[in-house]
């Protein structure tokens, strides 16, 4: 009740402490760096690329599951829809591979808008059946349309080689020079989550994820602030999904499969769901376990598995959160 | 007498077969403390449920400053005027003190925003400051909130309702689970917040609501039995049958 009180600095998260304060306020740049020297630091190009697109994709998801409390299991749909859609518009309709790229992050954010209006009513389990099941149904569809899509064998024969900005060719066949053109999208792309978390928003989804009925008595309609979120979180993922087929120049039909949908929430409990950075941490960690682990046992799944059930019960906070609550310090009351 | 700011006509709930309310009519001046008592199960909860908008009522209809409010979603209720508490303590377990009354006091300026900046929103903080001044809670500014003690976590609960100034305050038994000191700290809290506001609460301790409230509702098997000051419930003969007779106790 001290007058004292009322006059300390607004600070919207009200960090516990200095160095976390410094961490988040400094979180785009960090994490940036991070992304730039990334492909040097790890043993193969190829890992560096799976690990910013797969990040990318979990940063997405991570603002659905992390921060408003909705476990999805079919971000796979947007993902693919974004891989799918770029590469359609690349090799069948010509399109420049910008226009191709700006198509698929529209158009995966449209289908997650869908997704979104007819799985948010339901909760919990229900929810998590619910996006399953249209994400399944894109699966589906994609199978069938196989003159689209290529069916079973994948999309093909859609390879970009340079890429021209502003009168600047760039060689994208060149895997360094190709990563950092990605990286550049993944750099926007985090610059506007970081936005969006530190906008009114995302005080109000971090609301809806701690208490529902809280604040709907508040004022907030909470069906509409979580399909923004659904719609926010599937656009990042459907960027994701350009970037994969503009690395790979093909897109599988794995990649809208369950197994895309499961690796997600992997990655993002593994590097600290609700952490700006662990989802690429998360990333780092699945990706490296299936390199090292598929080195002498093709049964990788079952090590990796295993390490994800100790997550979820000795570690939930993940790598990177349970790091940053170290650095913290144990305080908080 | 001035107009009611809230007025129910004829308002009942069902759920199925089972009637939990029927027919409660009455009126709410501004300014007043009114409470609500009754036996459990009497349908307390489910009326003030109906007033806070949770669920719509079956029959009859809600008047709110004049205006029809019958059926109007749960999440309008705060910016029409009306704020709640819960029987069972509501906060947002994970947030900061501060950040609960925070978000509640952006619920009335902006909603969809995932633009700007919102710590430049400096005014939010002010207003949380000052209701977290106004329950007592200023020195735990920056806990987090499921550390809180239980009465400091009621009192939470009133501010995150009553930072949007709300014309309207319904608590749902707002020292439910309290001891005796948490208890007085509230009741003083109450006091204080009944100068200048209307309040409708619903409590099980008798000689709290005696001492607080100007008028006194009694429900009985989702009925109104009885609606009068204090004095005339006290000595109401089908009141004491039905409540006070057989909670001793509590009189």
């Amino acid at each position: 009740m001290t007058a004292s009180t009322s006059s300390l600095p607004a600070a919207a998260r009200a960090p516990r402490s200095p160095w976390r304060a410094r961490l988040t306020a400094w979180r785009v740049p960090l994490s940036i760096l991070a992304l730039c020297l990334l492909p040097w630091l790890l043993p193969s190009q190829a890992l560096a690329v799976n690990v910013l697109i797969y990040g990318l994709l979990a940063v997405g998801y991570n603002l659905l599951f992390g921060y408003t409390g909705l476990l999805s299991f079919g971000h796979a749909a947007f993902f693919g829809a974004g891989a799918y859609v770029t590469g359609i518009a690349i090799g069948q309709f010509g399109l420049p591979w910008f226009a191709a790229m700006l198509l698929g992050v529209a158009f995966g954010g449209a289908l997650a808008f869908l997704v979104g209006l007819l799985s948010i009513r339901t909760r919990g389990i229900y929810f998590s059946m619910v996006t399953l099941a249209l994400s399944q149904l894109v699966y589906y569809t994609a199978l069938q349309a196989s003159s689209w899509t290529g069916g079973e064998n994948g999309l093909r024969g859609f390879t970009v080689s340079t890429i021209n900005v502003f009168g600047w060719a760039i060689d994208i066949l060149d895997p360094v020079k190709k990563y950092y053109v990605l990286m550049v999208f993944a750099a926007a792309a985090l610059w506007f989550v970081s936005r969006v978390l530190n906008s009114p928003f995302g005080a109000v989804i971090e609301a809806v994820r701690e208490n529902e009925t809280r604040a709907r008595a508040c004022g907030y309609d909470v069906e509409r602030t979580k399909l923004l979120s659904f719609t926010l979180s599937g656009v990042i993922g459907a960027l994701a999904g350009t970037l994969f087929a503009l690395h790979l120049a093909i897109v599988p039909l794995d990649i809208l499969s369950i197994h895309t949908s499961g690796m997600v929430v992997m990655m993002t409990l593994l590097g600290g769901a609700g952490s700006f950075f662990g989802p690429f941490v998360g990333a780092l960690a699945f990706l490296l376990m299936e390199d090292v682990v598929s080195l002498w046992t093709s049964h990788w799944q079952i090590v990796v598995g295993t390490v994800f059930i100790l997550f979820v019960l000795f570690l939930p906070k993940g790598i990177w959160g349970t790091a940053l609550a170290a650095l913290a310090g144990r305080g908080g009351r | 007498m001035t107009t009611p700011l809230l007025a129910v006509e004829n308002v009942g709930r069902r759920f199925g077969g089972f009637v939990a309310l029927e027919g409660v009519t009455a009126a709410f001046e501004p300014n007043r403390v009114t409470a609500i008592i009754g036996p459990n199960g009497a349908g307390k909860s489910t009326f003030f449920n109906v007033l806070s908008g949770v669920m719509p009522p079956s029959t009859g209809s809600i008047r709110f400053k004049g205006r029809d409010i019958t059926g109007t979603p749960q999440h309008r209720f705060a910016h029409l005027g009306i704020a709640r508490s819960y029987q069972i303590t509501n906060i947002f377990p994970e947030l900061s003190v501060h950040e609960n009354v925070r978000v509640a006091a952006q619920a009335l300026r902006t909603r969809y925003d995932i633009w700007c900046n919102r710590a430049a929103m400096t005014e939010l903080d002010d207003k949380a400051d000052a209701a977290l001044a106004a329950v007592g809670l200023a020195g735990r500014r920056d806990a987090t909130a499921k550390f809180l003690a239980h009465g400091q976590q009621r009192a939470l609960e009133i501010a995150v309702a009553l930072v949007a100034d709300p014309e309207l305050l319904l608590l749902d038994e707002p020292t439910a689970g309290m001891g005796p000191e948490e208890t007085k700290d509230m009741v003083g809290l109450l006091e204080r917040l009944a100068k200048d506001r209307t309040i409708l609460l619903v409590e099980h301790k008798m000689k709290m609501i005696l001492g607080l409230s100007d008028r006194i509702l009694v429900l009985h098997h989702g009925r109104l039995i009885a609606d009068g000051s204090p004095q005339h419930i006290q000595t109401d003969p089908e009141v004491r049958r039905v409540y006070l007779g057989q909670n001793d106790g509590y009189a």
